[in-house]
Parts: structure tokens; C-alpha cells; sequence
């Protein structure tokens, strides 16, 4: 590659074009840049919070069903299975974060939208669902329920 | 004294000297559409473009009384339905010509597929067309959830958690795309932005390109048609064409305003994120057949999840459409290309059975 100083005629033309291209390229980066951190949302405040206490009493929740709940801004399904015993999942499938459900008729936490199907342990058993729901920790305090993040 | 034709010709004269009416009246004038036996076809695409004014005049419309916010926008298309003088025949017919103008815009497609006319020199013209389809389901899948209804929420939220399966990128576009890692009023405000201002905007711009196209090349005469020979019939396009694509728009709007009449666009609830997903939810018909297709791929093939494997499948399926002038080249050099026909005879079987099954399959076995 010949190296032109900047004396002579056409280095001067390429020197100001080469001024006007990267002048240009630093303006449209200078617009594209603030745009495109414009559009990625801000991280939400996502609840830190590692417990939340229900406002669903213990009594409220009859064997064979379950209720959801708000923990943080996600969703939380809070199971009494048959044999009376209280769980709780995350209630955003694990397949495309539908709401899930309880299915009272074959005992299993269910996803309407695409049939998928999991059991007491939020294991996925049936349908497209690729992993189990994550799992909280219960506990019962007087007539409080208490639902945890695992550590 | 002068008459008013006068008054009004020397207003044409003026007009004609600074703006060159003529030039256009001339283009008008020699404008031919050859006549044959697949003539028929050409009016699809004006069919389309009648639906999208159609959408544009009722989507104006409906801006006068929608408010774009998670608290709000329910209730405004409740008021604009149940109160408002007519909100029902506006939204309703906004709803039906929406989904009638994608119809057409597959005819179209097809028909510009089996009768070749994306050959060259029209790949642009193609390439234009295909983009504009996906515009239009992207029309679809953003104005779907403006209602903010239950099943639209979870149809979005079902809708943006598939991209998040794109291996890299997709969590990333997904979160971009709600405004958040889950879809709230967020989603709301940007899908409402995109739903009327992006959208239109960069569909304004490659409509008129498309159109240009079409006017550049003239309408494509099938090489079938050209093998036979014979003498060339056409007709011009104005008005004799013309005032056939108006009929068919007529009877076009006449339809319209009988579905919406019979067949009122439906609210339902108002959406709840905290409300298991109700039964049956859908997504709107022309993407039902990629949704069902997910439905029946399993959890796992080899180390992929069903979904990206899914996904994969359509962006290539959808880049290989693109791609069609490229790809089928024995239609321009003047041959058959019956493998072509077979493969677009399969899609469109492909796309009809996994619909109906969407529609037919049982949800809760």
C-alpha cells in the first residue's frame, strides 16, 4: 500500500472523504446508539424479597386444590394435595410462561395452553413442558402461610 | 362569458403546467393488463390493498377513542364497543377486514407462486410482497393484544416466550419486544407503538415500492400461457380494469359489513396476570398452523428443545420463501418446474391440515 502524505492532490480529496465518512459514521452511531439503549427496558426492580407472607389462610386452601399468588410481580400456585399436604410453585410454566392450573380431576398442576402436565412435585410428566416448576418452601405460622425461596 | 367547463379547464391548464397532470393521465392511458385465462388473479392484489385502506381509515378511527395503558385500554374498547354510536361496526370491521386482508394476501402469494410471476425481472417485486405479508401478521400479532383481553394476553405472552427459545438472541429480542421479562403494560404501550407508527410506516414504504414495481414491469403473463402463443389480448387498465377492481372492492366492503354485522368482534375478560390461563386459548388463525406444529414437536429432539428446532424450522422455511426467484430459476429460463408446484401444493396442504387440527384437537386431552 503506498502511503500518500498529505501534500499532494488526491490524498487531500481522499483525506477529506475519509474526514466526511467517519464523521458520518460517528453521527449515525451517535443517533443509533442513545436509540437503541432508549429501546432495552430498564432492569426492573425485581421483588429481592425471598419470602412473601399470603393473605390465603390455611383453612382456605382445601385438600385437592390450590390458589395462586402473587410473589413479587411473578406468580406463585399454592397446592394442598389429597393427603393434605400444603406446596408451592412457581406458577409460570416451564414451557412459554402460561399461568398453570390445578387439575383437581387427575391431581396434577396443569397448563392449559399447550397440555401440559406436572405432578404434586412439579415434575413435568406429560406434554411439551422441558423442565419441572421451580419450587418454593412452605411453612405455616399460626394462621399465616409463609412461602420461600429455597436457598 | 365563460362557462364553467371553461373555468374549470383553464384550473386544469394551470394545475397541468406546474404539476404535469398529463405525464400521470398518459401513464393511466397506456397502463395494459394482458387478458387470459388466469387473468382472474390479478385482482388480488388490489383486493389486499383495498383491505389495508380499509384498515388504515378504521385504525384512525378507533385512535379517536382507545387509550394505550394496561389500566385503561380495556375499558376504552368496552366504552367504544358498548357506548359509542357505531364503535362495535368500527372495531368489528377493523377486526374481520384485518383478517380478510391476510386471506387475500395468501391468495395473492399463491397465486403469484403457481403462476410464476416472481421471475425475473420481478424478484424484487416478490421480495417486497413477502416482506409485506410478514408486516402483516406482525399488524396481526401487535394489534391482538391492544384489547388487553385475557386471551390476547396470554396468546402474547405465549407469542414472546417462543422467541425467547431463539438460541443467542431471543431472550434478549424478547425482552426488548415486551419492555420487561414479562408481558404487562409495558408490552401495552410498545406494541401499541409499533402497531401505529412503525408498522405503517415502513409498510407505507414498501407498498410503494411493490406498487412501483407492478407499474415498472407491467403484469406478469404466466409461461404457460406465453408457450401457447397465439394472439396477445389485453385490456386497459383505465378504466376497464379499474372498474372491475372496483366491483370486486364493493362487493368486498358489502362482506365486510355483514361479518362484522352477524359476526361482532368479541372482548371477552379483561386480562388478569395473575388468573391461571384459561382453556383453549388461540392465537389468531394464520398463526395457528406454527402453533399447532409446536404443540405436536416433543419436549426434546437430540440436545435441542422442541420449541428452537421449531422455530428454526419456520425462519428457515420463511428465508427459503424469500429467497423463491433465487432458488426456482426454470421458470425464467422458459421451462416447467412442476417440483416448485408440488412443493407449493404441500405447504398449502401442510398449512390447511395443521389449521384444522388447531381448531379440531382436543385442548385438555
Amino acid at each position: 500500500m503506498v502511503e500518500r502524505g498529505p501534500g499532494s492532490g488526491t490524498s487531500r480529496r481522499g483525506f477529506i472523504n475519509w474526514l466526511l465518512g467517519t464523521s458520518f459514521g460517528g453521527l449515525v452511531l451517535a443517533v443509533l446508539y442513545p436509540v437503541g439503549r432508549y429501546l432495552i427496558p430498564p432492569a426492573a426492580g425485581e421483588s429481592a424479597a425471598a419470602s412473601v407472607t399470603l393473605s390465603i389462610r390455611p383453612e382456605d386452601v382445601a385438600p385437592n386444590s390450590a390458589q395462586i399468588f402473587k410473589f413479587g410481580n411473578q406468580a406463585g400456585i399454592l397446592v394442598r394435595t389429597p393427603g393434605g399436604e400444603l406446596r408451592a410453585f412457581s406458577a409460570a410454566c416451564s414451557h412459554l410462561g402460561c399461568i398453570v392450573q390445578y387439575r383437581d380431576d387427575v391431581h396434577h398442576i396443569w397448563c392449559a395452553c399447550h397440555n401440559g402436565h406436572f405432578d404434586l412435585n412439579g415434575r413435568n410428566i406429560e406434554g411439551p413442558p422441558p423442565r419441572p416448576l421451580d419450587e418454593f418452601d412452605v411453612n405455616v405460622r399460626g394462621d399465616e402461610i409463609v412461602v420461600s425461596r429455597g436457598a | 362569458m365563460t362557462t364553467f367547463k371553461q373555468r374549470m379547464g383553464s384550473v386544469w391548464e394551470w394545475l397541468d403546467d406546474r404539476l404535469g397532470l398529463r405525464a400521470i393521465g398518459s401513464i393511466a392511458e397506456k397502463k395494459e393488463v394482458p387478458v387470459h385465462r388466469h387473468t382472474v388473479w390479478y385482482y388480488l392484489g388490489g383486493m389486499t390493498l383495498f383491505l389495508f385502506l380499509v384498515q388504515v381509515v378504521t385504525g384512525i378511527l378507533l385512535l379517536f377513542y382507545y387509550r394505550p395503558s394496561a389500566e385503561d385500554a380495556f375499558e376504552s374498547v368496552q366504552f367504544l364497543m358498548a357506548e359509542v354510536e357505531f364503535g362495535w361496526l368500527i372495531r368489528s370491521i377493523h377486526a374481520w377486514s384485518a383478517n380478510l386482508m391476510i386471506f387475500t394476501a395468501f391468495l395473492h402469494m399463491f397465486s403469484v407462486a403457481f403462476l410464476r410471476a416472481y421471475r425475473r425481472p420481478r424478484e424484487v417485486t416478490w421480495i417486497s410482497g413477502v416482506v409485506l405479508l410478514g408486516l402483516a401478521m406482525g399488524f396481526g400479532f401487535t394489534g391482538y393484544l391492544l384489547p388487553w383481553n385475557e386471551l390476547a394476553y396470554f396468546a402474547t405472552r405465549v407469542g414472546t416466550q417462543i422467541m425467547e427459545a431463539v438460541p443467542l438472541v431471543g431472550g434478549f429480542m424478547a425482552t426488548v419486544l415486551r419492555g420487561g421479562s414479562d408481558v404487562s403494560g409495558a408490552t401495552l404501550t410498545r406494541f401499541y407503538a409499533i402497531h401505529v407508527a412503525v408498522l405503517p410506516m415502513v409498510a407505507t414504504f414498501l407498498l410503494g415500492l411493490h406498487l412501483f414495481m407492478v407499474q415498472k414491469h407491467g403484469m406478469s403473463v404466466p409461461p404457460d400461457v406465453e408457450r401457447e402463443g397465439g394472439a396477445k389480448r389485453s385490456m386497459r387498465f383505465f378504466p376497464n380494469f379499474l372498474l372491475r377492481d372496483l366491483v370486486g372492492w364493493l362487493i368486498a366492503l358489502a362482506i365486510l359489513a355483514a361479518l362484522a354485522a352477524y359476526f361482532p368482534a368479541h372482548l371477552g375478560e379483561k386480562a388478569d396476570p395473575f388468573a391461571p390461563a384459561p382453556i383453549g386459548i388461540k392465537p389468531e388463525w394464520y398463526f395457528m398452523f406454527m402453533f399447532q406444529t409446536l404443540k405436536y414437536l416433543p419436549a426434546h429432539i437430540l440436545w435441542f428443545e422442541g420449541e428452537v428446532v421449531g422455530i428454526i424450522g419456520f425462519t428457515l422455511a420463511g428465508l427459503l420463501l424469500l429467497l423463491v426467484p433465487f432458488l426456482e430459476k426454470r421458470s425464467t429460463r422458459g421451462e416447467p418446474s412442476r417440483l416448485f408446484t408440488w412443493i407449493v401444493v404441500a405447504a398449502i396442504v401442510y398449512i390447511f391440515v395443521l389449521t384444522y387440527l388447531g381448531y379440531t384437537a382436543d385442548p385438555t386431552v
